[in-house]
């Protein structure tokens, strides 16, 4: 256990020649605070290597671009010129004439100890240039990862935005029928590869959120039927009881500091927020109701925290700050409003909304207005913020026999997916990006 | 050329891959079973005999004879005029047979969302609690547990199971035992 071996992913700027003509502006560009966004035409050509690799890590780049709803890949049977040199200007009249407004190449190759190098070029057809180029190093295990990190790199590029393509997912993984379902937490790419369970027991468990830096995991677990918030380290698997409180405690989240870990304590009929320092082991009480005040999430520069109460009847989101003064209800539309999740952007909450029957996933701004909302149906639930604030992942149960699935949607409503899974799956929570 | 080192990131993958994290967790997981009893269902899931076969006293008198459970309305916690006459009876006979301690589970029906259920099950088992405490059972003698909306019992997606599953129910030295 205490031998590691490091994998190192070294980001390097490949400037060089090429990039004497990379204008400061570039042409090709997407707008994606507009609506229905017009996906952008883009060739992905097969990363040149002498295996399967290349051609496989150009696969994975074009699926996150084309699942980000923002791009359309060009199917490559359509391609006229044949890359056969990455590093040259390609003939761009070729790609222009099958309308590919952008244009990625690269290489795969073998470094002498074994690790890949990935090099990529991204191209503005129309202008006639590149738009970046950079590579990287890695053991070739990791090369989803680093198809992702391309994937960013070109998403960053062309949007202007952060990607959010090298990231992953905890959730929980479902199985069995509904009144003897099996409950674990795994963890996964954000695309749904390398699935691993990290939990196995029949204890119930529930509700994962990661650590700002992704080496940590909170969740609620049954472990001894004492339904409590645990700690699950990553690197390790060691385990560990957030707190001593005299009831169940639930619904955690990490601070945007990572330094607490902010959850529900249930006491009687009465649940109310605490927060507990995971250094000093001091806990805090914010909320005092004969009510249920639950599911609090923190705004991201950790100021100020939502949370959902039904201390006037109906379950609401409010907003408190972070010391648990000035907490004010800013849900009022009808139906009752729960699992509120400050956006990474900090512009918005998303919620989950039970009205007429349904429950829909919105968003609405943190002091209320502007509520908009995005997938609505018999019943879905508990989004998360991809770590760009564009998208949110959720879970949502079909009327019938079936189990709980997950599915992303962008901020606009629009390009709704599933992320398929290997079994049922709830409770998403989706990682931090690391700079 | 900038070099910018990711090593963190790199890190969790490389631990989270790694074999002996595994199996540590597993290892952990499987501690965890052998040290207590696998949650029981609840009596009145289990199949019960002919009621008039039920021994006075035993926890299948308690289920078949008195009833182990209550329903709840939407949304509510209030105890109903039907819930009631079965606390009431329950009290009685926890009272002529005062060696169990019991443990009142509280659920919702799957009509919410899952960490609001979860404090809506506890308040309905609180609910439970209270009332029988006000009817003579030893507040020492009850605990309560809510499982929130994770262990329904009828399964289908209208209101004739969410009924069934918006219950508290009384268990004989159960889970939180």
């Amino acid at each position: 256990m205490m031998k590691r071996s490091f994998i190192r992913l070294v980001l390097a700027l490949a400037g060089m020649a090429m990039m004497f003509a990379a204008p400061a502006q570039a042409r090709v560009e997407i707008n994606i605070n507009k609506g229905n966004v017009e996906p952008l035409p883009i060739a992905v050509t097969d990363f040149l290597s002498n295996n399967e690799l290349g051609p496989q890590i150009s696969q994975v780049i074009a699926a996150d671009l084309q699942r980000s709803g923002l791009f359309a890949p060009i199917n490559k049977s359509a391609f006229i010129e044949k890359i056969s040199d990455p590093n040259r200007s390609p003939r761009f009249e070729d790609w222009k004439v099958i309308n590919a407004q952008a244009l990625v190449t690269g290489r795969i190759t073998r470094e002498g100890d074994g690790r890949l190098r990935a090099e990529f070029r991204l191209w503005d057809t129309f202008a006639g240039q590149q738009m970046t180029g950079q590579q990287f190093f890695t053991q070739p295990e990791n090369w989803r990862r680093v198809a992702h990190i391309i994937a960013d790199a070109i998403y960053k590029q062309i949007t202007g935005e952060n990607g959010y393509f090298d990231t992953r997912v905890v959730f929980v993984s479902e199985s069995g029928p509904k009144n003897a379902r099996q409950r674990q937490l795994a963890i996964m790419d954000q695309d749904g590869f390398n699935v691993r369970m990290l939990t196995n027991s029949k204890d119930i468990v529930l509700t994962p959120r990661f650590s700002p830096s992704r080496q940590e995991i909170t969740y609620m677990s049954f472990e001894g039927n004492q339904p409590r918030v645990y700690l699950l380290q990553l690197e390790t698997g060691q385990r560990e009881v957030v707190g001593n409180f005299p009831g169940m405690t639930f619904s955690p989240r990490f601070s945007p500091d990572g330094q607490k870990v902010i959850m529900s304590l249930q006491q009687e009929g009465n649940s109310n927020i605490y927060t507990m320092d995971l250094r000093s082991r001091t806990t805090t009480r914010l909320t005092s109701t004969q009510a249920i005040d639950t599911s609090p999430s923190y705004a991201p520069d950790g100021a100020r925290i939502a949370f959902e109460s039904d201390r006037g009847g109906r379950p609401q989101i409010y907003v408190m700050n972070s010391d648990g003064s000035g907490q004010t209800r800013v849900s009022f539309g009808d139906g009752s409003y729960s699992t509120p999740v400050w956006s990474p952007r900090g512009d918005l909450i998303a919620f989950t909304k039970q009205s007429g029957g349904k429950f829909s996933i919105g968003v609405m701004k943190p002091d209320g207005s502007g509520e908009r909302i995005l997938t609505s149906g018999f019943h879905n639930e508990g989004p998360t913020w991809a770590p760009n604030g564009r998208v949110l992942m959720f879970f949502r149960q079909n009327a019938g026999a079936g189990g709980p699935q997950l599915y992303s949607i962008d901020l606009t409503g629009y390009n709704e997916q599933q992320v398929k899974t290997p079994s049922y799956a709830s409770d998403p929570a989706w990682s931090p990006l690391l700079e | 050329m900038s070099r910018i080192e990711i090593s963190a990131m790199s890190r969790m993958q490389t631990l989270a891959r790694n074999p002996a994290v595994i199996a540590l967790t597993l290892a952990l997981a499987l501690a965890g079973c052998a040290n207590k009893k696998n949650l029981p269902n609840s009596a009145g899931e289990l199949g019960l005999g002919g009621a008039g076969a039920a021994t006075p006293g035993s926890s299948q008198d308690f289920t078949v004879n008195v009833g182990d459970r209550i329903f709840f309305d939407t949304d509510s916690t209030s105890i109903r005029a039907d819930a009631q006459q079965t606390l009431d009876r329950q009290a009685q006979w926890l009272q002529r047979y005062p060696n169990y301690a019991i443990t009142v589970e509280g659920h919702a029906d799957e009509r919410g969302t899952r960490e609001y259920n979860l404090a809506l099950g506890a308040r309905r088992a609180a609910a439970t609690k209270e009332y029988l405490a006000s009817r003579g059972v030893p507040a020492n003698r009850m605990k309560t547990i809510s499982f929130g909306k994770e262990r329904p019992v009828a399964v289908c997606d209208d209101i004739s199971c969410w009924s069934q599953n918006r219950r508290a129910v009384t268990v004989l030295g159960g889970a939180g035992m």
